[in-house]
């Protein structure tokens, strides 16, 4: 084989690569695309009003869930299912966000920890990677940070709305979630980074619950528990 | 929940390592532990890929050292002998990669053990020109990078595991833009040994190496556009030593050629350490 031909047979090799990933970027703009709709109907609970209508907005979020399902499902036809981390980089944002969305909506729903198992149902993807598109465990931490640093939020405009019992139940969830992240030993890349910003977030979450307990608006909450 | 609400919130202020120890079966800490252990053999197959990209690269640098010293020395044939048995050895550790990949998306690990391949490939390309004058292929490449699992051969399987390990395009192409260099300096150092011939050789060998990378030019990964770069200031190199043998090699008797020439690229070094 000649040098020109070599060049020309890798030429082929790149054509075939640039064309998968224009593909796929058209599929992944789709996907933000949704994945906005679903953040722009969940942020609405940080409305004083919201606070009664988390379930219809729950609901209202699982059906934008159907149109991610689709698109998903024509992500997958655009690559061969071997080559998933060869693109990865391409999806990565954005199924971080979707993971936030879904960890987010199970939260408001049951107050607990999605499963990674949940997650890929709502996203009609797999668990573990011999089966086809997976969800890397990297991205499910990285989405259940993020949905960390919601709550932090959620708390503090919760006590504006005047629920003071949310805080103290987040600060639980938040606690355990941390106490989780600690067993990790996570390598110096952009999830030990995220994972960081964790301690702000308790922190955060931390000063409201003890701003409610020094003004006894805890107070309430508790007594009715320890009965 | 509400129960474990009253109990867990004030206590949290006091001591969090109690608070850990009496939360431990929860599901999410249970969960976490699992998330642990994945992670943990993740980073850790990384690292051995890491380790053993290090060693190919390390063992293939040295061949090319080796295979450098072929234009001072009479006798080639065994030099390249000892170079194939050097780059055996290679081939031996990148065996033991692909046995790591096994299973695995090979993607997913790309960036632990990409450089120590391009070195590879250089040291392979450096040697198949050496000995043939001609480029060699990808194909080719990939022909001698079929392993026999040993380990699972004599203790799970009857037959031997046969073990592939693709070198993917863009990894050859890198590994070809930095066998240039090396055919540069086999360049300048055959001058100074007054072989006349295969200046000229190498020189016609970069022009199509350069003229094949200009054909793919920005479409192909973003690394060779750099090395693209000092492709150029080789061939320049490499056509300027051309140059000046064929105007002075008339003039000048051929013992002397080596003067001559060491003194030009004495010249031309300082300007490639400004850029």
């Amino acid at each position: 084989m000649s040098v020109t031909e070599m060049f020309g047979y890798i030429q082929g090799f790149l054509d075939v690569d640039q064309e998968i990933r224009e593909d796929i970027r058209k599929v992944v703009q789709t996907l933000e695309q949704t994945a906005r709709e679903i953040l722009t109907v969940l942020q609405s609970v940080h409305q004083p009003s919201g606070f009664k209508e988390i379930p219809s907005k729950c609901v209202r979020s699982r059906d934008l869930f159907c149109k991610v399902r689709a698109q998903i499902a024509d992500l997958k036809t655009k690559f061969p299912s071997e080559q998933y981390y060869r693109f990865h980089e391409h999806w990565r944002f954005v199924l971080q966000r979707l993971v936030f969305l879904a960890a987010f909506v199970v939260y408001l729903e049951t107050e607990a920890l999605v499963t990674r198992e949940d997650v890929a149902k709502i996203l009609g993807i797999e668990v573990v990677r011999e089966k086809g598109f997976h969800m890397d465990i990297e991205d499910y931490l990285a989405g259940v940070l993020i949905m960390a640093s919601e709550l932090s939020r959620l708390a503090v405009n919760s006590v504006t709305a005047g629920d003071y019992d949310r805080p103290l139940r987040i600060s639980n969830f938040i606690n355990e979630l941390d106490s989780g992240f600690r067993l990790l030993n996570l390598k110096n890349d952009s999830l030990r980074k995220r994972y960081d910003g964790l301690k702000y977030d308790v922190k955060k979450i931390e000063e409201v619950v003890y701003d409610l307990s020094i003004r006894g608006l805890a107070k309430e909450a508790e007594s009715v528990g320890s009965k | 929940m509400n129960k474990r609400q009253g109990e867990g919130c004030p206590k949290k202020y006091a001591d969090t390592s109690r608070d850990v120890s009496v939360k431990s079966s929860s599901p999410v800490l249970a969960a976490f532990k699992v998330f642990q252990q994945e992670l943990d053999t993740r980073h850790d197959k990384y690292e051995r890929l890491v380790k053993l990209s290090r060693d190919v690269t390390i063992e293939s640098k040295r061949s090319i050292f080796l295979l450098h010293r072929v234009t001072s020395v009479p006798n080639t044939e065994e030099i390249l002998k000892e170079a194939d048995l050097k780059l055996d050895g290679v081939r031996h550790k990148i065996g033991q990669i692909a046995e790591e990949l096994m299973g695995e998306d090979i993607y997913q690990f790309h960036r632990a053990y990409t450089p120590g391949i391009q070195e590879y490939v250089e040291a392979v390309s450096f040697l198949h020109y050496i000995r043939h004058r001609r480029l060699i292929s990808l194909e080719e490449i990939n022909a001698r990078l079929v392993f026999c699992s040993q380990g699972a051969a004599d203790a799970l399987s009857p037959g031997s595991q046969v073990l592939t390990f693709h070198v993917t395009p863009s990894d050859y192409l890198l590994g070809v833009a930095d066998l240039t260099g090396e055919l540069m300096r086999m360049c300048i150092s055959s001058v100074g040994n007054g072989d006349i011939d295969t200046p000229f050789q190498l020189s016609q060998f970069l022009r199509q190496i350069h003229d094949g990378f200009s054909y793919i030019g920005n479409t192909g990964p973003y690394e060779v556009s750099k090395k693209l770069h000092t492709l150029r200031q080789s061939l320049a190199k490499v056509e300027d030593a051309c140059y000046t043998l064929r105007v002075r090699g008339s003039e000048i008797p051929k013992h002397m050629l080596a003067d001559v020439f060491s003194s030009r690229t004495t010249l031309i070094d300082p300007e490639e350490g400004v850029v």
